[in-house]
């Protein structure tokens, strides 16, 4: 089991690779961390005639965070970004879903841009980035342009980049105060693709009632898909959330396949289980991190 | 082959090696055959076995899924890089020995590079944290209770030999080499 012959380009800052990238065309593929890729080409599912490496590119090994959104280059790996204080600070829910990502060895080399733009329906991050509503950063010679998960996301391991593309970043915008966050997912073995994964997401007010509830699905649809459950949620104390309603509604929206591992009854039923869990884990959250302060006064 | 060959230099285990490769050639291959480095195992070649686990640049990555080019000029540590030249084994080594955390021994090499660059990051691990730690490398034979014993006298160890488990093991002999810096505690445990 060996890769099959390719043409390597390194580039070593920007202008370089999005030159190469418009000369190899349909015949090139970015290669970063390379844990989805390389497999591929072992098993020779792939066989791209030039690859483009841009681990050196100049610029793209930063995480940026703000008090609006965490901001991650395209060769910044997911151990990195997993243990990045200040986007922990900001945003939680990155540290946790990044745990569930493979297994650490794959992270210490896997790049978070790099799985979002490999577009796996299967993946935590597309999930995450879709949840947060947040957007990736596009360039190539033609110019730059920003893309929504809806617009990245086409089909299963498909996106909607073009083959001179290059998807420079990706932005996480930071939830609003009171939300707090969750990932569920059941694997065969922690690490391996989840049979069914949810992420969510649940804002509170002042008196700890439900105001927000969003959940996002991985594993269960060729996208990730992203149901908003604020109006069946709304106004709900965050420790007697009664989630079981939605979370039958919510499951509706995803589209599970039957496979070796799972039917897609079996995945359907766990869709719902994980999501009443991780609503109920979500607005827990949201009221720890809520200051007693806040509380108080709202 | 019509493959183009790329010159690439890797500092493994501190010594730069050079070797002409095609840009296809797995770092697992290119420390097999091209340095005839063999105690890095190949196993599965699609990354979820662990057996062609190394560290480079310190941190544990699978050489299968890495090409050789991509990590030109970067350090690389395999097993050979790990017991002392006198033989002494590394204190991960010796607890896989001591917990019979190995039968057939396949695997091991790519659970003591993925357990080295584990208790570097984390030096005390919970017992569920060395489960996660060990969880992307397989072994078929030991039913990895041992192996998990292993890691937590590992760290033990580590900890009293004030060693970075990524380093090469301490020479535990009672001469020690020339311009070696001294080595007091080893010398102590050895007489």
């Amino acid at each position: 089991m060996k890769p099959p012959p390719f043409t390597y380009r390194r580039a070593t800052d920007l202008d370089e690779a999005l030159a190469v990238l418009a000369e190899v065309g349909d015949d090139g593929k970015v290669l970063a961390g390379g844990q989805s890729l390389v497999p591929l080409l072992n098993f020779r599912l792939a066989a791209p005639k030039f690859l483009v490496d841009v681990n050196r590119v100049a610029g793209l090994d930063s995480v940026e965070t703000t008090d609006a959104h965490v901001r991650v280059g395209a060769t910044v790996r997911h151990a990195d970004l997993e243990r990045d204080t200040a986007a922990h600070a900001a945003n939680p829910l990155l540290r946790r879903a990044l745990q569930h990502v493979a297994h650490p060895v794959i992270r210490n080399r896997g790049t978070t841009v790099g799985s979002i733009a490999h577009a796996d329906p299967a993946g935590e991050m597309p999930a995450v980035l879709a949840l947060l509503g947040g957007h990736g950063e596009v360039a190539s010679t033609r110019g730059t342009r920003t893309v929504t998960p809806d617009e990245l996301f086409v089909g299963p391991l498909e996106s909607s980049l073009g083959p001179d593309e290059l998807l420079t970043h990706v932005v996480f915008p930071t939830p609003p105060a009171r939300t707090g966050s969750a990932v569920e997912e059941l694997a065969r073995r922690h690490g391996d693709y989840a049979m069914a994964g949810v992420v969510a997401l649940v804002g509170l007010d002042g008196d700890l009632h439900v105001t927000s509830a969003r959940v996002a699905y991985l594993g269960l649809s060729g996208v990730p898909v992203v149901v908003d459950l604020g109006e069946q949620l709304a106004g709900q104390s965050h420790d007697a959330l009664e989630p079981a309603d939605a979370a039958a509604e919510a499951v509706t929206h995803t589209d599970p396949q039957d496979d070796i591992h799972a039917t897609a009854d079996y995945r359907r039923h766990l869709a719902g289980v994980l999501t009443a869990r991780a609503l109920r884990s979500a607005a827990a959250d949201a009221a720890a991190r809520t200051p007693a302060t806040a509380k108080a006064t709202t | 082959m019509s493959d183009e060959l790329h010159e690439v230099t890797l500092v493994v285990n501190g010594r730069p090696m050079t070797a002409r490769v095609p840009a296809r050639r797995l770092l697992s291959d290119a420390l097999r055959h091209d340095l005839e480095l063999t105690g890095t195992h190949v196993g599965c070649e699609h990354g979820v076995c662990g057996a062609c686990t190394v560290l480079v640049d310190g941190r544990p990555t699978r050489s299968c899924l890495t090409f050789a080019v991509m990590v030109d000029g970067q350090e690389v540590t395999t097993v050979e890089g790990l017991a002392a030249a006198d033989g002494t084994l590394h204190p991960v080594q010796q607890a896989f020995h001591d917990c019979h955390g190995l039968q057939c021994g396949f695997c091991t090499p790519g659970f003591v590079m993925s357990v080295c660059g584990f208790l570097a990051d984390n030096p005390d691990p919970s017992d569920d944290e060395v489960t996660e730690g060990i969880s992307g490398n397989l072994c078929r034979c030991t039913g990895y209770q041992n192996i998990r014993a292993a890691v937590k006298q590992a760290a033990g160890t580590l900890a009293e030999q004030g060693l970075d488990p990524r380093q090469r093991a301490r020479s535990a002999s009672l001469a020690p080499e020339q311009g070696a810096v001294a080595q007091d505690d080893d010398q102590e445990a050895a007489s």
